[in-house]
């Protein structure tokens, strides 16, 4: 078959066209606005005409034969019996009007301003600017012309009357002139009575003639209305009587008198206007053809009755046909110009919304129902709109949306699929000898028992759907050289998305667990990069179709080559919430575990030996503690040292937590130390197998411990409820102190602040205060056990801020960053006096959340709380599109191999990437110097390396295996893990 | 090569402790200058180190130097946009107070990203951060005399207006005190007042008499309105200082060295003005408009204050982990051009090459029926055309001319 082979889009032309080559590529004239006729077949020359593409299946189109869905639709034409103006254009049709003459359609500028211009577009080109900037100041300059420089005709002012119509406009002398002077040289009437008699009588046509220095007969003639004066005369005659005489004329340009202007403008005057004359001459703007687009473009739509609805542009269509038709009869019958000239208008009228339907000034064509019709600049305009709806943004096949859920059994380069996902997306199997087995059993399978086949496709190209009833058959013609599309199994590699994709972690490769069940399953520890959570979320999930894209996800884009943020340099992903209080319950207080005990711990781990015991308990048996049960999942040969976020010192030894409680800094997202230094140091894919042992140990020592968070947990004893109120009633004092001051007029205001200011300010600082100090307060009453404590302080959720406002106080309530002072006049609530400036009034809230708060208090919270929810509103959208301008503008930017980062077209914009060349992904933000020499010759001169092994790594010489799956290569078992096995 | 004996002898004759050995070693890696003299350095600071040992730091050092390298065809540009896009969501809208000096009102959080990414002329809340020099930075006269300097001295701050309608004049009472204090180079306040009177005469057009610290002069006509137009003009008058300051906050704060100096804030900013006045040292005085950078000290300094500005911006919000790479590739393709470009519509994205680029951003129609007036070609280079017309976009593994050979045959030699 010609024309099969697949074709690449090398580079677009843009451009006017001429109408004679809309005339050569048309498929057919249009001359009926009809569509279809009684029988639902198409009319010919109508705007449905088989000629322009089918859209009925079945339909042979009769250009290309093809049928629909191969066809891509063919354009037509209308002649347009008289030319109209093409809206997109109407500014620079303004411009070359007041450009060019009206005689000879020469620019009017001379020709050494003619050069300056061209070199002026070359430079702005060059430098990548805007040509319209040129075109803008060149016919700034020609307007001021008076005269045409090339043939002298003097040039009139162009106006023009939005949108499509053209003036223009020259001074003439007013019809009246006569009466005008008449009038001028009588004295003025006396205004009043008192005034003097106005001593200048009339003035007699010899004293004119004096003044203007024109001859008295000639003023007598001007007088008597026999003879126009010229312009001098005239100019004369205003000054001396200080009077207008002239009047603008304007004179209507039609479409085609602008056509023929443009026509005679050269190709030469276009250049420096940077209008490219071989691609885009001026009289092209002016419509004479219009083009029809195909059938395609517009299809219609049977609705259920059958009836057809049609296409919004087709409407536009034939109101355009029955316009043009209704103007050629009646210019054949000759009516009026009048007519003929409301016609144009009219045909115009229907041109321009075809166009644009959302010009200025012009009411929109409307649809029956009042809608406005969307036609060709809506359909490209805006975020549903062609470029940015359907060019940008694709719709793919082989993708699959559904509610997520937790599953901390998988690792977290996994993903649970469900089986109706999974028989939907296949991936193509290439039969060979040595999987002909295999795939004769998925075809055997049938399409719907699980690991079944739901296609084959022969040698010759045929492609077979895999049925019940034709499986077993079907599976025995299987032949090498075939294609099967399987199911997704265990093991696939696929994409894994959560919109909004804000940054590249957005997006990651999982590898395929097929489970029953219906929602996408996720390791929790991804949570974090996704920003994703339960309630409710939905996640997408796209099949790879070839092996280059696989190679690349598997590569480049599995969850575990993501574990460190280029936003920060560290890692994102790592133990969350109950993990972390699990490590730290587990590493805290040390507590001891029988062996029993110990192992339930590590079952879910790769760890199936436990080192020597650390003792014996009181009934002799041996124990471990937490410390070392946790130290099982570090590298033999790891040393760290750091601060934790509970405060103390975390040290490890030789792979041995020696001291300190593992919590957030240590194993958490967003920088937990472990997790970074083996990611890092180590490798990827020890960080994974780190991460997922860490959360697995972590939810069996919770499950130990068991962890709990109740009402209970945030009361405090009656004594401290006690102190807390007396704290605030301190501060209360405090305030009406600062309040009878401010009333007194003592009080000193700020620099730069007014004393009502300063009031305020006072007032918030000694409020904010009370409330730290209620936390304290209830913060010193807290068993070191409390669940909420426990997690405030190991950074698995929660602070001790919300621990403040549960138990002791909840606090100030703001809006814009003040108390609240809205609500009725010079007061919030009517509950208070007017005026009323203490802490309760502007929504102070004492009590907790605990105790619950009084509906003043309550409204107060809600008043607050609301701010918030339209903060997060209006940040959304904004930061959105923010986050979209960015992009497009840092979308083209790219390290080269020489280091430098250009754009697309070689433009260098930095030298070395940041400065030093250092990637943002493997060095932490606030590390200064990312390679320690000193720390390297001290290591090397001095440190012994415990083994052969640690030195390697230290001097790099030493690659990690990288493991490319779950399922296959080194760390495959989590028992071997990666540290051990070498390969 | 002999040049590289040649330097290798520079090294050797610098450092005591490094041998011809140990450089030839360090001199093979493919480390940058800086952490080559560092290995000498450290080599030379513990001295006896063996070439053994050194070849092993040398190649410690090296392979993590390349293990940090930016990778070739990374798509740097997407990443920092997106390290600096997404914590936007995570940042407040509200204004709010700067960070230590509680007198002034900042334009903070998402709106200050937003207009320092725009480029806009001015920014909402202008300020300068007047640095002194050491003459003037630890004695706080001295620093008060920068102050009146800079601030715009109105009427207001002189003395007290009066309006006497009978005599259709105004009066201004000057306070001495003040008057001594802003004008620190005089001691008598008449003459001081004089000066006061000179402006007033200048800038009104009126003739004024002034006797003491009193000025009074009205219109030269009787008219009521006039004299209430005369006051109202009178109180927009810059006696002294610079007209877009206005205001100044001192604050003590402490430098690296840990002694402290006075800073001066100002409310608006004119930082050309500014860096003239005596005692300001320009060397560290900044102002948080762009443009005005731009203005008086260059491109250069301009994406400086872009880096240091979004970085203060996002370090206000608790967001100081973005790594400052990121920002600095922002603001280099800010300031590619040798202008401030902003980011968006008006800059970067309305003056790409290719049309299709600029269409499937904004203002779609206008760029298409530009593009045909102009008889624009797209050569589809960049990546938003290339989604456009479906071809694999020429960035990262896409721009990788590899392909995958079979084993090498014996069957056929030559391919």
């Amino acid at each position: 078959m010609a024309g099969q082979t697949p074709k690449e889009i090398g580079g677009i032309n843009f451009g006017l066209m001429d109408p004679e080559t809309y005339r050569d590529m048309s498929a057919t004239k249009v001359i009926t606005a009809d569509t279809y006729d009684d029988d639902g077949y198409p009319i010919d020359m109508g705007l449905m005409d088989p000629r322009l593409g089918v859209i009925d299946p079945g339909l042979e189109c009769r250009t290309c034969g093809k049928h629909s869905g191969s066809c891509n639709g063919h354009f037509g034409h209308i002649e347009l019996a008289a030319p109209v103006i093409h809206v997109g254009f109407t500014k620079l049709i303004r411009r070359l009007l007041r450009a060019t003459c009206r005689n000879c359609g020469r620019l009017a500028l001379t020709e050494e301003e003619k050069e300056e211009y061209k070199e002026k577009l070359q430079r702005t080109k060059d430098l990548g600017g805007d040509p319209t900037d040129v075109l803008k100041s060149a016919v700034r300059q020609a307007r001021k012309a008076n005269n045409c420089p090339h043939c002298g005709e003097p040039q009139a002012d162009i106006k023009h009357e939005k949108p499509t119509t053209y003036y223009e406009v020259q001074d003439v002398l007013s019809g009246d002139y006569s009466e005008l002077i008449t009038r001028a040289m009588q004295p003025d009437e006396p205004e009043d009575d008192e005034e003097e008699v106005d001593e200048s009588e009339a003035m007699s046509p010899m004293d004119l003639a004096d003044e203007t220095g024109i001859a008295l007969d000639r003023i007598n003639e001007i007088l008597s209305g026999e003879f126009r004066p010229r312009k001098e005369d005239r100019k004369a005659l205003e000054k001396a009587l200080g009077i207008d005489l002239t009047v603008e004329d304007m004179n209507k340009l039609m479409p085609s008198d602008i056509r023929d202007w443009f026509e005679d403008i050269p190709d030469e005057d276009l250049e420096p206007l940077g209008i490219h004359p071989q691609k885009s001459r001026p009289e092209w703007m002016i419509l004479t053809v219009l083009p029809v687009p195909p059938v395609t473009t517009r299809p219609s739509i049977t609705l259920d009755n059958g009836q057809r609805s049609e296409d919004d542009l087709t409407h536009k269509l034939v109101d355009i046909i029955r316009i043009n038709q209704r103007f050629m009869e009646n210019r054949e019958a000759g009516a009026p110009q009048l007519i003929i000239e409301d016609l144009w208008e009219l045909l115009q009228y229907h041109v321009t919304t075809f166009v644009d339907n959302e010009i200025s000034g012009t009411p929109p064509a409307r649809h029956r129902s009042g809608r406005p019709l969307k036609t060709l600049s809506q359909r490209l305009k805006g975020k549903e709109g062609r470029f940015r709806g359907s060019l940008s943004g694709k719709r793919v096949n082989f993708s699959a949306r559904t509610v997520i859920s937790p599953d901390p059994t998988l690792s977290l380069n996994e993903v649970g699929v469900p089986e109706r996902v999974a028989e939907e997306m296949t991936q193509v199997m290439n039969v060979a000898e040595r999987n002909i087995d295999r795939a004769r059993q998925y075809v055997r399978n049938g399409p719907e028992a699980h690991p079944g086949a739901n296609y084959v496709k022969r040698p010759d190209g045929r492609r077979l759907k895999v049925t019940e009833k034709n499986c077993e058959e079907l599976a025995e013609k299987v032949e090498p050289g075939w294609e099967v599309n399987r199911h997704l199994v265990d093991g696939d590699i696929v994409i894994f998305n959560r919109q909004p994709s804000l940054h590249r972690m957005s997006i990651m490769a999982h590898e395929v667990v097929v489970m029953p069940y219906k929602t996408f399953r996720l390791n929790t520890t991804v949570c974090p990069p996704y920003n994703a959570d339960f309630d409710g979320d939905e996640m997408n999930m796209h099949a790879l179709q070839n092996e280059e894209a696989r190679a690349e996800a598997r590569v480049l884009m599995r969850v575990q080559e993501q574990m460190l943020s280029p936003r920060f340099g560290e890692n994102i992903i790592g133990a969350i919430q109950d993990h972390i209080s699990g490590t730290y319950l587990l590493t805290h207080d040390n507590p001891e575990f029988t062996e029993t005990q110990a192992l339930d711990l590590l079952r879910a781990t790769s760890v199936d030996e436990l080192p020597e015991a650390d003792g014996t308990n009181d009934a002799g048996e041996p124990v471990w503690t937490g410390r070392t049960v946790f130290s099982e999942l570090l590298p033999e040969d790891l040393n760290l040292e750091f601060t934790s976020s509970a405060g103390d010192t975390v040290r490890i030894e030789n792979g041995q937590l020696v001291e300190g409680t593992i919590d957030e800094d240590a194993v958490g997202g967003f920088g937990g130390e472990i997790v970074d230094t083996l990611t890092k140091v180590y490798s990827k894919t020890r960080a994974r197998v780190f991460v997922n042992e860490v959360a697995s140990l972590a939810m069996r020592a919770i499950m130990h411990f068991g962890f709990s968070l109740g009402i209970d947990d945030e009361s405090i004893p009656p004594q401290a409820n006690e102190q807390v109120d007396e704290a605030i009633e301190s501060a209360y004092e405090r305030v009406q102190e600062l309040i009878s001051t401010y009333e007194a007029g003592e009080l000193e205001s700020l620099p730069g602040r007014s004393v009502d200011e300063t009031l305020e300010m006072k007032i918030m600082q000694t409020l904010g205060k009370a409330r730290d100090s209620a936390g304290e307060i209830a913060e010193d009453h807290f068993a070191d056990d409390n669940p909420a404590v426990v997690m405030a302080r190991s950074g698995a959720r929660g602070s001790m801020l919300n621990l403040t406002q549960m138990t002791g106080c909840v606090g100030q309530q703001a809006v814009r960053g003040e108390r609240i002072n809205r609500g009725y006049e010079d007061r919030t609530l009517a509950h208070y006096e007017p005026d009323d400036l203490s802490a309760e009034a502007h929504g102070f809230v004492e009590n907790s959340y605990r105790s619950g708060l009084t509906p003043e208090e309550f409204f107060f919270h809600a008043m607050g709380g609301r701010e918030g929810l339209v903060d997060t509103a209006v940040r959304t959208s904004k930061s959105g599109y923010l986050q979209r301008r960015l992009i497009n503008a840092l979308s083209e930017l790219e390290a080269q191999y020489d280091g430098t980062v250009r754009d697309t077209s070689d433009t260098i914009v930095q030298f070395e990437f940041g400065e030093d060349g250092t990637s943002p992904v493997k060095v932490s933000s606030n590390e200064d110097t990312p390679i320690d020499i000193e720390q390297i010759t001290d290591r090397v001169v001095d440190a012994e390396f415990a083994s052969e092994e640690e030195k390697e790594r230290f001097l790099g010489r030493r690659e990690e295996p990288t493991n490319l799956s779950e399922y296959a290569g080194p760390g495959l078992d989590k028992a071997g893990g990666v540290g051990v096995s070498d390969d | 090569m002999t040049d590289a004996v040649e330097s290798v002898d520079r090294f050797v004759d610098a450092h005591e402790a490094v041998t011809e050995d140990i450089a030839l070693i360090v001199e093979d890696t493919e480390l940058p200058r800086r952490l080559r003299d560092e290995i000498y350095e450290n080599i030379d600071g513990r001295g006896g180190v063996t070439a053994e040992q050194a070849d092993e730091i040398a190649q410690a050092a090296e392979s993590r130097y390349l293990d940090t390298r930016v990778d070739p065809l990374d798509p740097v540009g997407t990443v920092s946009a997106q390290s600096i896009g997404e914590p936007g969501t995570q940042m407040t809208m509200n204004t709010f107070h700067y960070a230590g000096v509680a007198e002034m009102d900042v334009t903070q959080g998402l709106p200050r990203l937003i207009e320092l990414v725009d480029a806009r002329k001015t920014p909402d809340t202008p300020i300068m951060v007047v640095h002194l020099d050491e003459e003037h930075a630890t004695d706080r006269e001295k620093a008060h005399e920068v102050v009146w300097q800079l601030e715009a001295t109105k009427i207001l701050a002189l003395g007290d207006v009066s309006t006497n309608v009978a005599d259709m004049v105004v009066r201004v009472d000057l306070n001495e005190e003040t008057l001594l204090e802003r004008w620190p180079t005089h001691e008598d306040p008449t003459e001081v007042a004089g000066i006061v009177a000179d402006i007033v005469e200048d800038s009104l057009g009126v003739s004024t008499r002034h006797s003491g610290t009193t000025i009074e002069f009205g219109p030269d006509e009787p008219s009521y309105r006039e004299l209430l137009q005369l006051v109202e003009e009178l109180r927009d008058i810059v006696f002294k200082g610079i007209e877009e300051v206005s205001r100044v906050v001192i604050r003590k704060e402490e430098v690296d060295d840990g002694e402290e100096e006075y800073v001066l804030y100002t409310e608006g900013s004119a930082f050309a003005d500014a860096l003239e006045i005596e005692g300001v040292d320009a060397s560290r005085t900044t102002c948080n408009n762009i443009h005005e950078i731009y203005r008086t000290l260059g491109v250069e300094a301009a994406r400086e204050t872009i880096i240091n500005e979004t970085m203060e911006t996002l370090e206000e919000q608790g967001l100081d982990d973005v790594n400052i790479r990121h920002l600095m590739l922002v603001s280099d393709i800010m300031t590619n051009r040798g202008t401030v470009e902003s980011i968006g519509r008006h800059g970067i994205s309305g003056s790409k090459d290719s049309v299709l680029a600029r269409a499937a951003f904004e203002v779609t129609v206008n760029h298409l029926l530009d593009a045909a007036i102009h008889g624009e070609a797209d050569d589809l280079n960049g990546v938003i055309e290339n989604v456009i017309v479906g071809k694999p976009v020429s960035i990262g593994t896409g721009d990788v001319d590899l392909r995958m050979g079979s084993a090498p045959d014996t069957t056929s030699a030559d391919d």
